[in-house]
């Protein structure tokens, strides 16, 4: 199963279900440049042209005709260059504005290319910015170098962005080093992850570890007893309880919570008795599903042994506090999430707070400032302007500026408690003399 | 220490970063018995240096500290010693998304210059790809020569010393993406071509004017390249500050309706506001 992008104009992320040699498509590699004209005819300016509607002698009905016929979309181009009446009166630019405008929407060319973070990332910006927190690709660009994401890397991830960053900064580890991705909620989310089409061995050092569990952790009361709820072990249970009542479920739930026992743990088989109708024969039938479901169980109770032991790693990867870095970009404040999360980066390392706004990350600057054990910081935005480049027509297209979000990196260091690390003589220069400062709630009203 | 892999203690023969302050810093080798001088003393390697974690603090001669920081491909842009002009991270980041990069890439890069891209080149595409660096100027390629050792990093990169434009650079159908950043990019594109893999290569070409960008979109799309795009990316750096404004004396919301206005509550209910001040973070573009 190979995962594909088509692009072009139209970008939509497609898994094809068998492998695609090229011999097997039809691709038209034309590009957009117009073909050469037959007449060179064209006027020098519209001074005489009137915008009527009704310079295409073709209809709708004779387009949709033509296209019925099955006729290539070059050959309708061709029709309605020689049906329009003011064709020839236009200049060859605007000649040329008009072809590539037909054979855009008559042509459709499509190529196939492998997915990356290039075009997955300008794909979600373009089409569910709000998906990614409208994190702009060249944001994003920027995450990765600034946060010197590179092969063999140890890294801590959160993104509430669909995956699509964790699947960049996979991208750029290229399956050496390890990611733990943080987590609020049940579980991560990898949709975008999975539109890479990363080989599976990518997938072996990708850790995650629950947000609501940070806290314990760096306090030192961890304990894997409590999971959050997992919405896929709830959905699986669903399935296979059909006609069984719910009482089952919770039963079941219930001993999942249990201190883990190393080896899964057997239900009580007498539990399911109590809920069915027992028929002679309904007997055998019976006898057959509570084989299933032991199985199912059996199997549930290993899922969860499972995850347990997955947790009990990241958990044991986090609390060396080692990480080559850190990458935030999330729906949720940066401050709580870069606090806490710090924890876990060894010192001189990068790390790179993403916000939609620019506000919250004033107030995580000013906070890490008072934490210390942090240089370089730098608050930025990026500007990306993009240009038409055509022989005599060259000018900027669009300019993107506010709407892509803004970054905080920096670069740890050892932190020493109860200094500051401001430079020697930077301290003063923070704040202004706080002798008159006071708050809003303080005002006498 | 590698500029490709993390160490965690410095070791004799390491670049390292001196973190002095703000937008204040430097490259050291580090190297037993050597000293570095600061403006807040002497760093001695033997003794402040080698076998500190790095991200320390170390504390100089006359009193004053520094950090230490482990090398960084970002880090070394910001404090290389300048042969020519550079690129910056910014267009450094874009290029890399936009080139497709990561581990394993092969590509070529002509000119090296001062290496401040080549190193963040190296770095993504490390531990399995290669870069091939072409400079035409003797005497930067051999630098570059010599700082990649330096860095622990010349098995991922080869420097060649000729003109791109005459002769290429020096391998055919092998590379994933091609880097252009010389006067005359349209002169190397036949060349960046046939360095390039057959199909689903990519080039990009950095140019400083606009008359240089459209010649070499001209002979890009002769030359079959397709889906051409031309961008520009803009770095801007917020100041952020902690200032307290003054709050204007809006008077009291009087209680009883003396005509005279002066206030009867006693003085240690009320500060006095023109010495009250509220306090916000601001960000001021730098």
């Amino acid at each position: 199963m190979k995962n594909v992008c088509l692009t072009t104009r139209n970008l939509l992320s497609v898994t094809l279900k068998s492998c695609v040699s090229p011999t097997d498509l039809e691709l038209d590699f034309t590009n957009l440049y117009p073909f050469p004209l037959e007449t060179k005819e064209a006027g020098t300016d519209n001074r005489n042209i009137v915008d009527d509607g009704k310079s295409q002698k073709l209809t709708h009905d004779d387009i949709k005709a033509l296209k019925d016929k099955g006729i290539k979309g070059q050959e309708i181009v061709q029709q309605l260059i020689e049906n329009s009446t003011t064709f020839r009166d236009k200049t060859e630019f605007a000649q040329d504005k008009y072809i590539k405008k037909k054979k855009k929407k008559y042509e459709a060319v499509i190529t196939i290319v492998k997915p990356s973070t290039r075009i997955l990332s300008t794909m979600y910006y373009a089409r569910e910015p709000g998906k990614i927190n409208h994190l702009r690709y060249d944001t994003l660009a920027q995450m990765l170098t600034l946060g010197n994401i590179h092969a063999g890397n140890k890294m801590i991830v959160m993104e509430t962005c669909a995956g699509l960053v964790l699947g960049a900064v996979m991208e750029r580890m290229g399956g050496y080093g390890s990611i733990i991705q943080m987590y609020p909620g049940g579980g991560p989310v990898r949709a975008a992850t999975s539109c890479f089409g990363f080989p599976k061995p990518f997938f072996d050092n990708l850790h995650e570890f629950p947000l609501s569990k940070v806290q314990s952790l760096l306090s030192g009361t961890f304990s894997t007893e409590t999971l959050p709820a997992d919405p896929e072990e709830n959905a699986l249970g669903e399935e296979e309880s059909n006609g069984l009542s719910e009482e089952k479920q919770t039963a079941l739930q219930e001993t999942g919570e249990e201190p883990a026992a190393e080896a899964p743990m057997e239900i009580n088989p007498t539990e399911e008795q109590d809920t069915m109708d027992i028929s002679a024969e309904d007997v055998e039938f019976k006898e057959t599903k509570e084989k299933e479901n032991k199985e199912n169980v059996r199997e549930k109770h290993i899922k969860q042994w499972e995850r347990r032991k997955k947790l009990k790693e990241a958990a044991a990867l986090l609390r060396e506090k080692n990480a080559d870095g850190l990458i935030v970009a999330s729906k949720f404040h940066p401050t709580p999430l870069l606090l806490s999360l710090l924890e876990f980066v060894a010192p001189s390392r990068p790390f790179v707070v993403y916000c939609q706004y620019k506000e919250p990350l004033l107030e995580c600057y000013t906070k890490l400032r008072e934490r210390g054990g942090v240089i370089n910081l730098k608050l930025s935005e990026t500007w990306l302007r993009n240009y038409q480049v055509l022989p005599d027509r060259s000018h900027p297209k669009l300019t993107m500026s506010g709407g892509g979000g803004y970054l905080l990196s920096g670069i740890t260091v050892v932190l020493e408690k109860g200094k500051s690390d401001s430079s020697n003589s930077e301290a003063l220069k923070m704040e202004e003399p706080s002798s008159k400062r006071c708050k809003l709630q303080d005002l006498p009203c | 220490m590698s500029f490709v892999e993390y160490g965690d203690t410095i070791k004799d023969g390491d670049t390292a970063i001196v973190f002095l302050g703000h937008e204040s810093m430097f490259p050291v080798k580090v190297q037993h018995g050597s000293v570095t001088q600061t403006k807040y003393g002497v760093i001695r390697h033997s003794t402040d240096l080698i076998g500190k974690k790095y991200g320390s603090k170390v504390t100089c001669s006359k009193g004053g500290w520094v950090f230490i920081l482990h090398p960084t491909p970002e880090l070394w842009t910001m404090n290389l010693p300048h042969r020519t002009q550079i690129l910056y991270s910014t267009d450094i980041s874009i290029i890399t998304m936009m080139l497709e990069l990561k581990p394993g890439s092969i590509v070529c890069e002509s000119g090296t210059g001062s290496g401040s891209l080549s190193h963040a080149l190296i770095r993504t595409v490390a531990p399995t790809g290669h870069l091939y660096t072409v400079e035409f100027h003797q005497q930067r390629a051999e630098k570059a020569r010599e700082e990649f050792r330096e860095h622990g990093v010349e098995h991922l990169v080869t420097v060649t010393n000729q003109d791109v434009c005459k002769n290429g650079f020096g391998v055919s159908n092998i590379a994933d993406a091609v880097f252009l950043d010389i006067p005359s990019p349209w002169e190397a594109i036949g060349h960046a071509k046939s360095a390039l893999k057959a199909e689903g290569g990519r080039i990009c070409s950095f140019s400083p004017c606009i008359e240089q960008v459209q010649r070499t979109c001209l002979a890009m799309e002769e030359s079959g390249f397709t889906e051409i795009n031309t961008l520009e990316i803009l770095l801007r750096v917020y100041n952020v500050r902690t200032v307290s404004l003054q709050i204007p004396d809006l008077g009291k919301a009087a209680e009883d309706n003396s005509s005279t206005g002066f206030d009867s509550s006693s003085p240690s209910h009320q500060a006095p506001l023109d010495a009250v001040l509220l306090t916000s973070p601001v960000s001021v573009l730098l």
